[in-house]
């Protein structure tokens, strides 16, 4: 049974007052919270094993290596991977995206192709595209977007040509919670020969994810967004694609055999993983996906969709003077994340505002500036639901919103 | 009710929905664009300046109440006033939002613009107060005119 109250005890942080107000936390697009059983975990592999991996004949090295590859295991069967050698560990979902443009794309990108995006990327999974296809002369196109935050799927049949190498696109939207269709955009890939990668950054935390259903050539996510300690993720790529790409750091770890002129790779995953990896982290996310596996992925949509609904209700009712709400209605399309701008009191003013309530939003452009900037604003404010939000959270934020504007309007509080 | 009145004092809301020499002026001698790209701030400065005295300045732009009001006040402030005072005011204004521990910033020479003081305490809006004061800075020195914060 999904229960908000049970699950909230398990979060020290969500108990904190800030300044003498019970925190709304509402960054989760930012970064989650961490429950204690992820806390313990870390604690627990300093304490009790801590030590390096694959290569101790002691037995501290051999439980933590153990412990790692397990966290592997978990965090495969979390994404439903065939295996847990395709995962590969990484920083983030920005490392893995780098990764990908760097040891895929400098074989697989050439001059003329054609790499296809979507208006809504975080930078992440735009820079780096930018600068391969600077680097490779290739071009990047992008999918036109609607008035209401989705994408125009009936493009993307003219914007796939026989020159697209890779559609790359975001699952759900930092910015504006837009869920696309990453399935039905990998379909049309495919069709043309071009490879899908899923940024699931903010998708992999907040509904159930699979990779063979979803058909993706690569998946990237960062775990710190998914109760998950900070400095890890991880990057999914199907076999036959790992297995031609060449590693992208060199070092220890993933060698199998050096001699003074050269060397031979690892196996996969290691290949790809130079150096000592993050241990702790990696074990600290491995018992994040078990606390979420309790939970049932499909029960933390259902949570997270329920929130959303009364959230644009919530705003629908208080119907506030000049105060435009982006992305799409419609929750089965959209995440918990609502992006809003006022037009005279500035995002910046309302964040300083709602942080003395002890609410915590995100101001700015959310790595995502050409998307806030066609949108017609500078910035937004933007609020992020996660499992541990309730409808009672929402009712703080609207009215704390609420309050703000008529103090920044008239100055009465 | 909140404490935020260390921040947005009564003045500061006042020049944010008023703000003073909102515009252009005439014959401008000197500009300048200032832009905060992480809020999005961004403000045109222009200057008459005449015989070592900024005789007229208005400015343009859209930002955070912060920003606004940092700005309207400085063109209050330096009006008729000569080029020498603004860079005096400038380095204090500086000092009095950026202050490490154990700095102190002349508080007589400030004036009004001390009602801005409780800015250093939100680190997070401190380039907020800066930008019109460098976007000032970069319309007087002639430094390719367009100033970032970041």
């Amino acid at each position: 049974m999904f229960n908000v109250e049970k699950i909230r005890d398990d979060f020290p942080i969500l108990s904190k007052n800030v300044y003498g107000n019970p925190l709304v936390y509402l960054d989760n697009a930012a970064t989650s919270q961490k429950p204690r059983q992820v806390i313990d975990a870390l604690v627990d592999y300093y304490e009790n094993y801590n030590a390096n991996v694959h290569r101790g004949v002691h037995t501290l090295s051999m439980e933590a290596t153990d412990k790692f590859e397990e966290a592997r295991e978990k965090v495969a069967t979390f994404i439903n991977s065939e295996s847990s050698d395709l995962v590969v560990w990484t920083r983030n979902a920005s490392e893995g995206l780098n990764l990908i443009a760097y040891s895929w794309g400098e074989d697989n990108v050439h001059e003329g192709d054609e790499i296809l995006l979507t208006p809504m990327e975080h930078h992440s999974n735009l820079v780096p595209w930018q600068e391969l296809a600077r680097r490779k002369n290739a071009v990047i196109k992008f999918i036109p977007m609607r008035e209401n935050g989705t994408l125009d799927m009936d493009k993307v049949d003219d914007l796939i040509t026989e020159r697209t190498v890779l559609v790359s696109a975001v699952h759900m939207s930092n910015a504006l919670g837009t869920i696309n269709s990453v399935r039905e955009l990998g379909q049309k890939a495919h069709q043309q020969g071009a490879k899908i990668l899923v940024d699931g950054a903010q998708s992999v935390p907040h509904m159930p994810t699979n990779v063979q259903e979803l058909d993706c050539d690569f998946l990237v996510f960062s775990g710190h967004k998914m109760l998950g300690p900070t400095g890890i993720g991880a990057l999914y790529v199907k076999r036959d694609i790992l297995n031609t790409m060449e590693p992208f750091l060199m070092g220890g770890e993933m060698v199998l055999e050096v001699s003074y002129e050269e060397a031979s790779w690892a196996d996969l995953p290691m290949r790809f993983e130079a150096g000592t990896p993050n241990i702790a982290d990696s074990i600290g996310l491995g018992s994040a996906v078990d606390y979420l596996n309790d939970l049932g992925m499909e029960n933390v949509r259902t949570h997270e969709k329920n929130l959303t609904s009364y959230a644009l209700n919530k705003f629908k009712e208080a119907d506030l003077d000049g105060m435009d709400l982006f992305g799409p209605d419609d929750p089965e399309v959209r995440g918990g994340v609502f992006s809003f701008n006022t037009v005279d009191v500035h995002p910046h003013d309302l964040g300083t505002f709602l942080d003395r309530m002890g609410i915590a939003v995100r101001t700015g452009h959310h790595c995502a500036m050409p998307l806030v900037r066609s949108l017609g604003v500078a910035a937004t404010v933007r609020a992020s639901f996660y499992l541990y939000n309730t409808e009672r959270e929402v009712d703080i934020l609207v009215d704390g919103v609420t309050e703000a504007l008529r103090y920044f309007r008239d100055g009465s509080k | 009710m909140y404490d935020l009145e260390d921040l947005y004092q009564e003045i500061v809301m006042d020049h944010n929905r008023r703000p003073r020499n909102f515009g252009e002026i005439k014959n401008p001698t000197n500009s300048a664009n200032g832009f905060n790209p992480l809020c999005g701030d961004q403000i045109t400065l222009q200057l008459h300046l005449k015989d070592g005295l900024v005789s007229d300045l208005a400015f343009i732009g859209v930002g955070c109440a912060i920003s606004k009001s940092s700005a309207s006040m400085m063109t209050e402030e330096l009006k008729g006033k000569t080029l020498d005072h603004a860079e005096n005011l400038f380095e204090a204004f500086r000092k009095m939002i950026t202050r490490n521990p154990g700095d102190s910033y002349d508080s007589d020479l400030l004036g009004d613009l001390e009602i801005l003081q409780g800015v250093s305490r939100y680190p997070a809006r401190i380039k907020c107060a800066t930008l019109a004061w460098h976007t000032l800075h970069s319309a007087i020195h002639d430094e390719n005119n367009v100033v970032s914060t970041e």
